[in-house]
């Protein structure tokens, strides 16, 4: 029986050490049927995509707090593509101020949310970009 | 270039689709896998199998370190099994989180895997993920199971040395005899030993090993240790690795080793070919006789065993 799954890495870059938000995320997205590897705190650029090339996930989801976003979310978009993995979609959640969101979408992240973001509208967006990097890949 | 090919010259992308491939039983996966087959049956296949909570991804962690920076440097491959909700199919695999010491070595390759509904302690797929692992060149290819009890026993036939994971306070002396998870050890670890009540779990579970392996009858039979560790700060890891050296060497040198691929491979075939059967027959007969053998076995007038006999004698039930 073939089953094909969606597989999102939920991953917190950077050193700040609150990551609620991001397992609530992953909560939802596994009660919407999806494989979420989960790969805990304080993660490098360099181990996010480690895990995406490992897990071959469709998806990456990014949750930053710290305000090092412009640093962190960028780095790891370079190291999929070096990789091979351009089709992988990057969404980030966490507090991005709104003057980052355009530099952010030209560099290729799929969605951002900010906080008040319902968890179903998160759900919706990670199918939505799975859609689109399929038909990349 | 084909996914297998590019597998062997070391992509590791290509890895990781292969194993997206043969999870979902694409067909590219199981084309991959039998290009690979002829590549396999080097790695030693280890099980790191114990409930919920006794550490079992911490001392995979540090057991992989530990062999890394060890005297062979064996190349490690991880799968690590976490349980996929049987309400929505969708699963959270947190094995990663407490393998952050291998992050960044490319002689480490860690797959986090969800059960998919299948019972045992492993998923459907594990064994061709594992030969896939095998056949991509990992010396040492582990599996973490899901946490597990007294029953999820899978593991033991698919690794050549099971670890069983205790830890203090879990169990008392009717635990550790009772039938199942303790059989299949090849090692036991203590984990957490660090903790109140250790050195009793070490000392009962000695005494039960001692009154199952009669001194008698030492040397042909293995006799699994029983270790302490501390996983999280690499205590007593090291004996681990030796003694999963030792078991291999035991496996070899009384030829249990070929005796347990000849008995997988059978089982395995035996497994495929009742699949493969059921298939054929659906396809060779209408659905139509197997729902009215249904119907008739509800209404109690055939016994399900009888019913199926009827089907396959190609009687109208």
């Amino acid at each position: 029986m073939p089953q094909k799954k969606t597989r999102v890495l939920v991953a917190k870059p950077g050193l700040d050490g609150h990551d609620r938000g991001a397992k609530v995320i992953a909560r939802a997205l596994r009660d919407s049927g999806m494989e979420v590897i989960y790969t805990g705190l304080r993660q490098t650029p360099e181990m996010i995509a480690e895990a995406a090339l490992h897990e071959d996930v469709d998806v990456v989801g990014l949750s930053v707090l710290s305000g090092a976003h412009m640093a962190l979310v960028p780095r790891v978009l370079e190291l999929l593509r070096g990789q091979g993995q351009g089709h992988v979609r990057v969404l980030v959640g966490g507090i991005i101020p709104d003057e980052d969101v355009p530099a952010l979408k030209a560099l290729g992240v799929a969605e951002i949310f900010g906080p008040g973001t319902t968890t179903h509208s998160v759900v919706e967006a990670v199918r939505k970009a799975v859609a689109t990097g399929q038909a990349e890949a | 270039m084909d996914l297998a090919t590019q597998v062997r010259e070391g992509d590791r992308r290509a890895l990781g689709r292969l194993l997206t491939l043969i999870e979902n039983d694409d067909p590219e996966g199981l084309e991959g896998l039998s290009a690979l087959y002829p590549h396999t049956g080097r790695a030693h296949i280890v099980g790191i199998t114990g409930a919920s909570g006794t550490g079992k991804s911490t001392l995979v962690n540090r057991l992989a370190y530990t062999l890394r920076h060890g005297a062979s440097r064996p190349t490690v491959a991880v799968v690590a099994v976490d349980p996929s909700s049987p309400f929505t199919g969708g699963a959270i695999l947190g094995d990663r989180i407490r393998m952050h010491d291998l992050a960044g070595d490319r002689g480490v390759f860690i797959r986090s895997m969800a059960s998919r509904g299948a019972l045992g302690g492993l998923a459907a797929a594990t064994g061709s993920l594992v030969a896939a692992l095998d056949g991509a060149g990992f010396d040492i290819v582990m599996i973490e199971t899901v946490g597990a009890g007294q029953s999820e026993v899978e593991i033991a036939r698919t690794a050549h040395t099971t670890i069983v994971v205790e830890a203090p306070g879990l169990g008392d002396e009717v635990q550790a005899i009772k039938a199942g998870i303790l059989e299949i050890a090849d090692i036991l670890v203590v984990n957490k030993a660090d903790r109140p009540g250790a050195d009793h779990a070490v000392r009962m579970l000695r005494a039960t090993l001692e009154a199952a392996y009669p001194s008698a009858e030492a040397g042909s039979r293995w006799k699994p240790p029983v270790l302490p560790t501390v996983a999280t700060k690499g205590d007593g890891v090291e004996e681990v690795a030796q003694a999963i050296f030792r078991h291999r060497e035991f496996l070899v040198g009384t030829g249990r080793l070929e005796r347990f691929r000849r008995d997988r491979a059978r089982a395995e075939m035996e497994m495929l070919l009742r699949e493969s059967l059921f298939v054929h027959w659906r396809k060779a007969n209408t659905a139509g006789e197997f729902e009215a053998a249904l119907e008739r076995v509800l209404a109690h007038q055939m016994a399900p065993r009888q019913a199926v006999e009827t089907l396959l004698a190609g009687g109208k039930v």
